[in-house]
């Protein structure tokens, strides 16, 4: 047993395994305007959306420790950032969508240093009345609609593809592309300096504020980077939608209900966790939808069993059993066993 | 005089908010829990009302002698069988459940009441006024308040003279030492909740009296009572009181200015607070 | 024989993956008072939350007048007669004095306890009863904690390093009150850092080392030695 060394890797087979198959799907999904109909196309768009926000929202409060329910304000900021960009600054769609990611980290960061003073469940309350400040605003400005919300304009519209199958595939690939993005920041974030600060301060803040690390300041880096990318995504859900009213806008239900239990189910803590729960989300979305309320109810019991009975989600209780991850964050450390020849 | 009127008024309106906040800030102060769906269960107190006044005729006053007995019950049960699991160190359980909880509530009220907008009839009393220096005052909105001081007297006097408040003061304190004692904290907890929902029953009552509700209608009740109890100061009862009425007149001098402005102004009023004095203005515990 | 008040049988405590009793063995009589010494970590503190039920085990390890209690919540064993001083007194920063004590003696048990005995055992506490329980100097919570725990008439009252931090008139004082304590027949186990204190007030002594029994013995003819090796490990 004396030679045996010690080699300490981030990456598994799993996680090969898991980065070649990765990219075969990403490229089968890229083709899809080629294999799909509309209205899968519309529905694969919907589900990448909502993977971006889940994956966000995770991102602060499984890593972070920023529980939030008020989401839906940047959700909705974003959208009518969009709208008011290109109505009234003239901006083509595309950068309309980029400024309101901008704008969105921009606003997050007064909004930030004021609810930050509000602590745990305090501070997921605190979100809420922040994203109800939104929407109140917003209400009052009449140039936007007012209460009543308005309609992207037809020529902003043609200006993004002039045929509609055109304007169908974009707002797809930009799906896809903003579904890839998010998670492709949580990964770096979370492989970065900062991501091992936040893992330290998921697994225990009093210990990691000890080790000197500054909770404040990378909390206040997610939130502002969630928030922004939120907004971003805000715009381009509203793209899609082509109307905005401040219900629909800011609506708790749509950005944050289930974002939180598309997370909650797949997963809290990992990255892996919203790909998984928003597959389910959309599996029971769409045989249980027809049941209106009940299908409502029935999400939230699951969520509360997952919650009391499987804390980490169906991602967590796969890798208990298999130990498994594909998103290669964890060090292992490996024993090169020469003894054994 | 319309300022003074609106200042009044607001006041008055504090005393529902007060309402409000007094269950949450009670299971607060005995648990460290925060109930999102808090909001939720003062609209099942109203909606559990009109049933009740529609089976019976009762007046939605009286109603309260069957509703608040029957939310405390809920509450008991709510604890013992499901929030005591959530509790530890961990803040998301409790939270994400009651998230949940509140989803749920919403859409049970959406299959038993539909959407629509419900209100309690409470006859003349609804529209009865006196009139004080000048001031016309509903009866309704007076009555309001001073059943709001009167539960948060009650609240302060079961706290700090009651064994039933020594154990809950105990417990917060210390779960461990407070077992010692034998104390079981989950029961202790039940009870805890069981008396916020009371409160939490009366609130809903008046609040269905007083306006229409719809199954939607928790989400706004939640953050109000929230509001006032971070503007008044975690832990403070009387402070919480304050917070009601300070988030009221922020409120109806808003709406005085620009109809638009009357929700808005109450945030305003209780972010500025957070701003200047981020742990309210009476602060009692560090939480 | 009768049967014993207490025993442990082979009881075993973790911390997460941290095991902090490895199969301790104990036994006592009713009206026993039991010492417990060690070196700090050796068990003494996780020993005492086992019994009290803080620490949860399993059934039979730790059994009680005949019954098993070792899978019993704390609160359900404290209505069985036992009652815990905890280790740095732990009263309750927002209750008063008396409310310390009166919330002690919520469980109704008959027995010569009451209000005005505490009172009369400790009278600066009478003088102090409104005082919020932080406003009282150290020596004056423990006794505060000691009366919180016989509020509870308890059959068997667990004292764990009553005398830590205090100074020696205190501790004098504190000890001077312990016979009228444990006079009535009520079995006690201290813990104590003062092997001498130890000795002189227990009839046997137990000590633990690395969470094992390293010595157990009759207090009034053990050897200095004896308890060296037991309490060191060397000899
Ligand atoms: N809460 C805890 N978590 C982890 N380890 C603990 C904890 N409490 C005590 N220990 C460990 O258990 C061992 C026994 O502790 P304790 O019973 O307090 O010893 P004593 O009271 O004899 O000083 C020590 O090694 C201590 O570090
Ligand atoms: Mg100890």
């Amino acid at each position: 047993m004396s030679n045996q060394t010690h080699s300490i890797s981030r990456t598994s087979q799993a996680a090969r395994v898991a980065g070649v198959l990765g990219a075969l799907v990403l490229m089968v999904l890229i083709a899809a305007p080629w294999w799909a109909g509309r209205a899968d196309m519309r529905l694969m768009g919907e589900l990448f959306l909502y993977l971006a926000l889940a994956s966000l929202w995770n991102l602060m409060a499984g890593y972070a420790g920023l529980v939030s329910v008020g989401q839906q304000a940047y959700v909705g900021f974003g959208g009518y950032m969009l709208f008011a960009l290109t109505i009234f600054g003239g901006l083509h769609p595309l950068y309309a969508i980029a400024g309101a990611g901008v704008l969105g980290a921009l606003i997050a960061i007064p909004v930030a240093t004021l609810i930050f003073r509000l602590r745990g469940a305090y501070f997921a309350i605190g979100t809420w009345v922040i994203a109800e400040v939104f929407r109140l605003s917003f209400a009052q400005i009449s140039a936007l609609g007012g209460g009543s919300g308005s309609s992207l304009p037809v020529g902003i519209v043609r200006s993004l593809a002039s045929s509609r199958s055109g304007r169908e595939s974009l707002a797809y690939w930009m799906a896809l592309g903003a579904a890839v993005t998010a998670i492709t920041v949580v990964y770096l974030l979370l492989r970065s300096r900062r991501g091992l600060a936040l893992t330290a301060i998921r697994d225990n803040e009093l210990a990691a504020g000890s080790l000197g690390i500054d909770i404040w300041r990378t909390k206040f880096v997610v939130y502002v980077v969630a928030s922004g990318l939120t907004a971003m995504l805000g715009a381009l859900i509203f793209l899609q939608k082509l109307r905005i009213s401040p219900d629909a806008a800011f609506s708790v239900n749509d950005w944050t209900a289930f974002v939180i239990f598309i997370v909650v189910i797949g997963g809290i803590g990992t990255i892996e966790g919203p790909i998984i729960g928003t597959l389910i989300f959309f599996a029971l979305r769409e045989t249980l939808a027809d049941l209106g309320t009940t299908y409502l109810i029935v999400l939230g019991i699951v969520a509360i069993v997952v919650m009391l009975k499987a804390p980490k989600g169906v991602w967590g209780f796969i890798v208990e059993r298999y130990d498994m991850q594909l998103f290669p964050l964890r060090y292992r450390v490996k024993l090169n066993d020469q003894a054994k020849r | 005089m319309d300022w003074v009127n609106a200042i009044v008024q607001g006041t008055l309106l504090g005393g529902l908010y007060a309402l409000f906040a007094a269950g949450l800030s009670l299971i607060f102060g005995v648990m460290r829990l925060v109930n999102i769906a808090h909001g939720d269960l003062i609209v099942l107190g109203a909606y559990l009302g009109l049933t009740v006044v529609m089976a019976t005729g009762l007046h939605p006053l009286l109603a309260l002698v069957f509703v608040v007995p029957t939310m405390a019950a809920i509450g008991y049960v709510l604890q013992r069988g499901i929030l005591n699991k959530t509790l530890g160190d961990d803040i998301l359980p409790p939270l994400l459940v009651t998230f949940g909880l509140s989803v749920i509530l919403q859409n049970l009220f959406l299959e038993g009441y539909t959407a629509d907008p419900q209100k309690m009839n409470a006859g003349v009393l609804e529209t009865a006024s006196v009139s004080v220096g000048g001031l016309s005052l509903g009866v309704l909105p007076l009555l309001t308040f001073a059943i709001a001081v009167a539960v948060i007297a009650g609240l302060q006097f079961i706290f700090y003279r009651t064994p039933l408040g020594r154990s809950f003061r105990a417990v917060s304190d210390n779960q461990e030492i407070a077992q010692l004692m034998g104390l079981n904290k989950r029961h202790i907890f039940g009870l805890a909740m069981a008396l916020a929902l009371a409160v939490t029953a009366i609130a809903g009552i008046l609040l269905g009296i007083r306006t229409s509700f719809d199954p939607t209608a928790g989400g706004a009740r939640l953050i109000y009572g929230f509001e006032a109890v971070i503007i008044g100061g975690l832990g403070n009862l009387w402070g919480t009181l304050i917070g009601g009425v300070i988030l009221g007149v922020a409120q109806t001098v808003g709406a005085k200015i620009d109809p638009g402005w009357q929700l808005l102004a109450g945030h305003i009023a209780f972010l500025v607070v957070l701003a200047i004095r981020p742990n309210g203005l009476f602060p009692r515990v560090s939480g | 024989m009768p049967e014993p008040i207490l025993s442990l049988n082979r009881l075993e405590a973790h911390y997460g993956d941290f095991q902090a009793l490895y199969g301790v063995d104990l036994e006592m009589h009713e009206g026993e008072v039991l010492a417990i010494i060690g070196a700090n970590g050796a068990g003494k503190t996780t020993l005492l939350r086992s019994v009290s039920g803080l620490m949860s085990n399993a059934a039979a390890q730790v059994v009680y007048c005949g019954t098993p209690i070792g899978a019993l919540r704390a609160d359900e064993i404290a209505a069985l007669g036992i009652a815990l001083v905890p280790e740095g007194r732990q009263l309750f920063p927002s209750l008063s004095v008396e409310e310390n004590l009166l919330i002690g003696g919520r469980l109704n048990r008959e027995g010569p306890w009451s209000l005005s005995a505490v009172f009369e055992l400790f009278p600066v506490l009478k003088e102090r009863r409104a005082y919020p329980s932080t406003a009282l100097s150290g020596g004056q919570q423990q006794m505060v904690a000691i009366g919180r725990a016989l509020m509870s008439n308890p059959d068997l009252i667990l004292f764990d390093e009553i005398s830590l931090g205090l100074a020696p008139v205190i501790i004098k004082s504190i000890y001077d009150a312990l016979p009228g304590i444990v006079g009535d027949g009520m079995s006690a186990v201290i813990v104590e850092q003062d092997i001498s204190k130890a000795l002189s007030v227990s009839d046997r002594v137990y000590c633990l080392m690395e969470g094992r029994v390293s010595l157990e013995g009759p207090s009034a003819n053990i050897s200095r030695e004896a308890i060296s090796r037991a309490y060191f490990g060397v000899a």
